[in-house]
C-alpha cells in the first residue's frame, strides 16, 4: 500500500490510525504541513489531493491509498518558489507563519474551485456555472484558514494578485 | 511603606527630577536624523522565503535521535487531591515508555514566577508533579511516553484516576469577597489624586457605569511544543517561546543547574501574543526525559493549551466621569474587579490607560483581585490596555452622547499637557493631529450624531471612534553582541525573537544603517539563550531593548575600531561620537569625505574579526518621560435590525508610534492587533464553568477568532513623528493596534442602534 507525495512513492504506514497529518510530519519530516488544533478547525493542515483541498488532520493516510498529495514542499519546484508563494511574500500575507504553508495550499485548491464553478455561501446565482472572484467570494472561500496574527489583508491582496496571472 | 519601596519610591522622584542628558535617550540617537537610509522604507521579510516553502521549522519539527512523544492526561477537579490513580494497563499498551505521575517524577522545584525575578518566565510557581494535590480544573497529572504519537495518546486513556475533592472557588461572585488589592510591577494598582467621588457627585454631567469583559485566550496557530533531550547534565530544548533567555534560566532553576547547562533555542514562534513562555509542557518533557533517557517531544492538543497556558482574565469595571458643560473632567474613576489564580500575580491592569490619557481635577483609580481555584491568568497583548480601554472609551462615548458632544471634540478638550498623575513631560504625543488627520481620512463628518438614524434596509449604520493607547517599556538587561569581519561584513547576535513581528527583518535594516551597510552584509542572529541580553519578546519592548543594545555594542564596536586602526588611518583621532557609518565607509560625521571602509580598516588592523559585547544603559527613560504610543481609531459597522448580526464594514486605525522602522512589517502588526480587536469586540470568549472551574470552549470550533470573512479592509496610517528619547525613535507597535478597538466597535454600535452593550463580547443576543 502506497501513496504519491510529491511525486514520490511512499509506504502507508501500518498503523490506520496514522492521520495524513501526521504521516506527513512525523513519519516522512515533511514539516511544512503544520498541526494548529487536528481537529479540522483551523486550516493549517491543507494540503491538496488529487488538486483538491482537504484537512490533512481529519484524514487517516490508508484512506488515500494511491492517491497524490501535493504539500506545501511541493509547491515550489527545483528551489524556485511558486508564485503565489511570492505573492504572500510581497503583499505580507503572514506574520508568524504557522498557518501558512495551510493558507497557500488552501489558496491554490480555492482557484481550482471557483475555476470549476463550485458555488460558495455568498455566490448570488447558483446555477450560474461560472464565478467571479469578487472580495467577498474569496473572503468566504478562505475563512476556514485561521490567521491569529491578522495578516488576513495581505492574504487577499496576494491571492487576489496571483489569480489575476492566471486568468 | 517597606524599606525596599521607600527606596523606590526615592529613585523615581530623582529620575525625574535629574537633567534631561543624564538620561538614556536624552542625546537623540543619530539613526533619527538620518533619512537617506533603508529605515522607513517597505522592506519584505527576509524569513519569507522560508515561511512560504514550509521549511522554517517551528519547536515541534526538530528531529532528535531515538525521539520519543509525549501525552498529557488532565484533572477533572478544580481542587481536591489524586485518590487512585492506575496505570498499569497504560504501562502494558504497546509502544509505550514511560508513565510519569507523582509517584515516579524526578523532585523539581517551582518555576520562577514570571517577573518574581529579571529572567523569571513560569506561569505560576506551583509544584509540577511532585504530590496527590490538584490545584486547577486541567492540571496536568500524568504524562505518557511512547514510540509513537498515536501510542501515546491512546496509553493515555487507558489511565484511571479517581479524587478526592475540596472545596474550592470557582465563582467569581464568592471570590469578590475576599479580594485583595492588584500589586503590578511593584505597585499597588491604586491611584487617588484629590477627592474623585465628592468632585463626581458634585459635577453638573456624569456617566457612572460598570463594564465587564469575559476570559480570553491567546490562540496561537502554532500549539505550544517543546523537543528536548539530555546530554548528561545538559539540557536541550527546542522551544516556542517568547524569552529565550528567561526560559534557560527558568528551568535551570526547577532542575538545579547552571543557567549555562541550557540551551534554548527558538527561531521561529508560530505566534506569542504573550502566550509562549515557561508553561508546565516544557518541564515536564524535560522531567520526562531525565527518567526515560531518550528525547522527547511535547506538543499540547489544542484542549491543552486551554488546560495548562492561561488566558487574560475577566474584568469588571467601573468607569465614572464627572464633567463641566464644556466637557473638562472634574472626576476620573475607573475602578474594579478581576479574577485571578491563586499562585501567579496577573491583576489585569486595566486602569493604566486612565493614568496618562485625560486631564481632569481628580482621579480615583483601583484594581481589586479576587482569587479564584482555577487555571493562572496571564499577559494577553495589551494586558491592562486592551479590556481598560473598552471601559473608559465607551465611558467617554456615553458622556459625550448624554453632554451632546462630538466625541472627539470631549477628547482633544480634556488632552493633558502633561502627564495627568505622573506630572512628568511626555517624549512626545500626538493623538490630537491623529484624531484630526483620522476624521478627515475615514469621513467622520457624515456621522449621523444622532443614533439609530442611518438605515439602508435591514441595515443599521453607525461610525464610532475610541483612543488607542500603550506604553513605551524598555526592559532591564539588554545586551548584544556585534562581529565585523575583514569583508566589511557585520553579524549581530541577541537573545531576541521573532514571533512574527518582523523583528529579525527590521533589526537587519536599522543595524545596517547605523553601520553604513548594505542589508546584504548584515546578519542578525536571535532565538537563542548562549547569545547575549535578556530581551523578553513582551509590553511591545522588544524593538527599544535591541534598539539600545545595538546601540551600546556599536559603540563599543565602533570605539575599538578606531583605536586598532591606530594614527595611519584618515579617521586618526576621531572618537566614536564623531564618525558616522555610511556606503560601507566610517566618516567623519561633519566631513563625510573624510573617511576609510570597514574592508580596508580591517586590513590595516590586520584582524579576521572584531567582536565587541555591551549592554544597554538602565531604562530610565519612560520614568523620567511619559513615554506612550496612541492611536485614533475609527469604525464603521453594520448592524442587522432583524438578527441583531454585526459586521465591521470599515476600520481605521491612525497611529503615533514614533518612527515607523518598516512600514510593510508594522501595518501588519497594527492591522493583527485590530483583528484580534474586532474578536475581543465581538466574539471571543473563553467560557468558564463556575460549577467545577473548567474551561467549557477549549477548541478552535468553539472559541471564535475572526476570519477572513469577519474583516474588512484595514486601512492603517500613522504620523511617523520620532519620539526623540526613544532608540531610533521608535516605539513598539505590537499591543497598541489591539488597544481602543473594542470601544470604537461598542461606540459605532451604538451610533448605528441607539444600544449601549457594555458586556463583551458584543455578541447577537445582547442586540436582540
Amino acid at each position: 500500500m502506497s501513496i504519491n507525495v510529491n511525486g514520490s512513492s511512499i509506504d502507508l504506514p501500518s498503523d490506520t490510525r496514522v492521520s495524513l497529518l501526521d504521516l506527513l510530519r512525523d513519519h516522512l519530516d515533511m514539516v511544512g504541513t503544520k498541526k494548529g488544533c487536528n481537529q479540522g478547525a483551523c486550516g493549517a493542515c491543507t494540503v491538496l489531493v488529487d488538486g483538491e483541498r482537504i484537512l490533512s488532520c481529519l484524514a487517516l493516510a490508508v484512506q488515500y491509498e494511491g492517491r497524490s498529495v501535493t504539500t506545501i514542499e511541493g509547491l515550489s519546484t527545483e528551489g524556485m518558489l511558486h508564485p503565489i508563494q511570492r505573492a504572500f511574500i510581497e503583499h505580507d500575507g503572514f506574520q508568524c507563519g504557522y498557518c501558512t504553508p495551510g493558507q497557500i495550499c488552501s489558496a491554490v485548491g480555492m482557484l481550482g474551485e471557483v475555476k470549476r464553478g463550485l458555488p460558495s455561501n455568498v455566490t448570488g446565482d447558483l446555477a450560474g456555472g461560472s464565478i467571479t472572484l469578487t472580495r467577498d467570494e474569496l473572503c468566504e472561500r478562505m475563512s476556514g484558514n485561521l490567521c491569529r496574527c491578522g495578516a488576513y489583508n495581505g492574504i487577499v491582496d496576494a491571492i487576489t494578485e496571483f489569480a489575476e496571472t492566471i486568468k | 511603606m517597606s524599606i525596599k519601596d521607600a527606596a523606590q519610591a526615592v529613585m523615581k522622584k530623582a529620575v525625574q527630577a535629574a537633567p534631561d542628558g543624564w538620561m538614556p535617550g536624552g542625546t537623540p540617537d543619530p539613526l533619527i536624523r538620518q533619512k537617506h537610509g533603508l529605515i522607513g522604507k517597505p522592506v519584505s521579510r527576509l524569513d519569507g522565503p522560508q515561511k512560504v516553502s514550509g521549511t522554517a521549522r517551528f519547536a515541534a519539527e526538530f528531529p532528535m535521535e531515538n525521539m520519543v512523544y509525549a501525552a498529557l492526561k488532565y484533572s477533572t477537579v478544580a481542587k481536591g487531591r489524586i485518590k487512585e490513580l492506575d496505570s498499569a494497563a497504560a504501562e502494558a499498551a504497546p509502544g509505550v515508555v514511560l508513565v510519569m505521575t507523582y509517584r515516579n517524577a524526578p523532585r523539581m522545584k517551582p518555576a520562577p514566577l514570571f517577573m518574581s525575578s529579571d529572567k523569571a518566565a513560569g506561569g505560576d510557581d506551583l509544584p509540577i508533579m511532585q504530590d496527590e494535590e490538584i490545584h486547577w480544573n486541567g492540571q496536568p497529572i500524568s504524562l505518557v511516553l511512547a514510540e509513537a504519537q498515536e501510542q501515546a495518546d491512546y496509553a493515555k486513556s487507558l489511565i484511571r484516576v479517581t479524587y478526592e475533592t475540596e472545596p474550592s472557588v470557582t465563582v467569581f461572585e464568592d471570590a469578590k469577597a475576599n479580594a485583595e488589592q492588584g500589586v503590578f510591577q511593584g505597585q499597588p494598582l491604586l491611584l487617588e489624586i484629590g477627592d474623585a467621588e465628592a468632585s463626581l457627585a458634585a459635577a453638573p454631567h456624569k456617566v457612572d457605569v460598570v463594564y465587564r469583559t469575559p476570559r480570553h485566550s491567546h490562540n496561537a496557530i502554532e500549539l505550544h511544543a517543546a523537543t528536548v533531550g539530555w546530554d548528561g547534565d545538559n539540557l536541550r530544548v527546542h522551544d516556542a517561546s517568547q524569552g529565550v533567555a528567561h526560559g534557560a534560566w527558568s528551568l535551570a532553576q526547577v532542575f538545579g543547574l547552571e543557567e549555562a547547562q541550557v540551551h534554548v533555542t527558538s527561531p521561529y514562534v508560530g505566534g506569542g501574543f504573550g502566550s509562549k513562555a515557561l508553561w508546565q509542557h516544557q518541564i515536564l518533557a524535560a522531567a520526562a526525559s531525565k527518567v526515560a533517557g531518550r528525547p522527547v517531544r511535547i506538543m499540547l492538543s489544542r484542549e491543552g493549551v486551554y488546560r495548562i497556558v492561561g488566558g487574560r482574565t475577566l474584568t469588571e469595571q467601573r468607569v465614572a466621569i464627572g464633567a463641566q458643560a464644556d466637557g473638562s473632567f472634574d472626576a476620573l474613576i475607573q475602578t474594579g474587579m478581576v479574577a485571578m489564580g491563586r499562585h501567579n500575580n496577573m491583576p489585569e491592569p486595566f486602569i493604566l490607560p486612565a493614568m496618562s490619557a485625560y486631564k481632569s481635577g481628580s482621579f480615583k483609580l483601583a484594581v481589586e483581585a479576587a482569587k479564584m481555584d482555577m487555571l493562572a491568568n496571564t499577559f494577553m497583548r495589551a494586558p491592562g490596555e486592551a479590556v481598560g480601554t473598552f471601559a473608559l472609551e465607551s465611558a467617554v462615548d456615553e458622556l459625550a452622547e448624554s453632554l451632546g458632544m462630538d466625541p472627539i471634540e470631549l477628547r482633544i478638550r480634556n488632552e493633558p499637557e502633561k502627564d495627568p498623575t505622573s506630572g512628568v513631560p511626555f517624549s512626545s504625543r500626538h493623538i490630537v493631529e491623529a484624531y484630526k488627520a483620522g476624521a478627515e481620512r475615514f469621513g467622520w463628518a457624515a456621522r449621523k450624531a444622532k443614533p439609530g438614524t442611518h438605515r439602508e434596509g435591514e441595515w443599521l449604520l453607525g461610525m464610532g471612534c475610541a483612543t488607542a493607547t500603550y506604553p513605551y517599556y524598555r526592559m532591564p538587561g539588554g545586551a548584544a553582541r556585534i562581529t565585523l569581519t575583514k569583508d566589511g561584513r557585520a553579524t549581530v547576535e541577541i537573545a531576541a525573537h521573532e514571533m512574527g513581528m518582523g523583528t529579525a527583518t527590521t533589526q537587519t535594516m536599522v543595524t545596517a544603517d547605523r553601520l553604513g551597510l548594505g542589508m546584504e552584509c548584515v546578519t542578525v542572529n536571535y532565538g537563542d539563550s548562549h547569545f547575549p541580553g535578556v530581551v523578553l519578546a513582551g509590553g511591545s519592548q522588544q524593538t527599544a531593548s535591541i534598539g539600545a543594545s545595538v546601540i551600546a555594542a556599536h559603540r563599543e564596536l565602533i570605539t575599538e575600531l578606531l583605536k586598532l586602526a591606530g594614527k595611519d588611518s584618515p579617521l586618526a583621532g576621531l572618537d566614536a561620537d564623531e564618525v558616522t557609518g555610511r556606503d560601507g565607509y566610517l566618516c567623519k560625521a561633519d566631513e563625510l569625505g573624510r573617511r576609510e571602509s570597514y574592508v580596508s580598516m580591517m586590513a590595516r588592523i590586520g584582524r579576521d574579526e572584531i567582536t565587541a559585547e555591551a549592554t544597554a544603559p538602565p531604562p530610565l527613560e519612560f520614568t523620567h518621560w511619559s513615554m506612550h504610543s496612541h492611536g485614533a481609531m475609527f469604525c464603521e459597522v453594520r448592524v442587522n435590525a432583524v438578527t441583531g448580526e454585526t459586521r465591521v464594514t470599515r476600520f481605521l486605525g491612525y497611529f503615533d508610534c514614533g518612527r515607523i522602522l518598516n512600514p510593510k512589517t508594522a501595518a501588519s502588526q497594527f492591522r493583527g492587533g485590530i483583528i484580534m480587536g474586532l474578536g475581543l469586540a465581538l466574539m471571543e470568549e473563553t467560557q468558564f464553568d463556575e460549577r467545577n472551574g473548567r474551561v467549557m470552549n477549549p477548541s478552535l470550533a468553539e472559541y471564535h477568532v475572526p476570519v477572513q470573512m469577519d474583516v474588512p479592509e484595514i486601512d492603517v496610517i500613522w504620523t511617523d513623528i520620532p519620539d526623540a528619547h526613544a532608540p531610533m525613535g521608535a516605539h513598539g507597535v505590537g499591543e497598541i493596534g489591539i488597544t481602543g478597538v473594542g470601544a470604537a466597535v461598542a461606540n459605532a454600535i451604538f451610533n448605528a442602534t441607539g444600544k449601549r452593550v457594555r458586556d463583551l463580547p458584543i455578541t447577537l443576543d445582547k442586540m436582540m
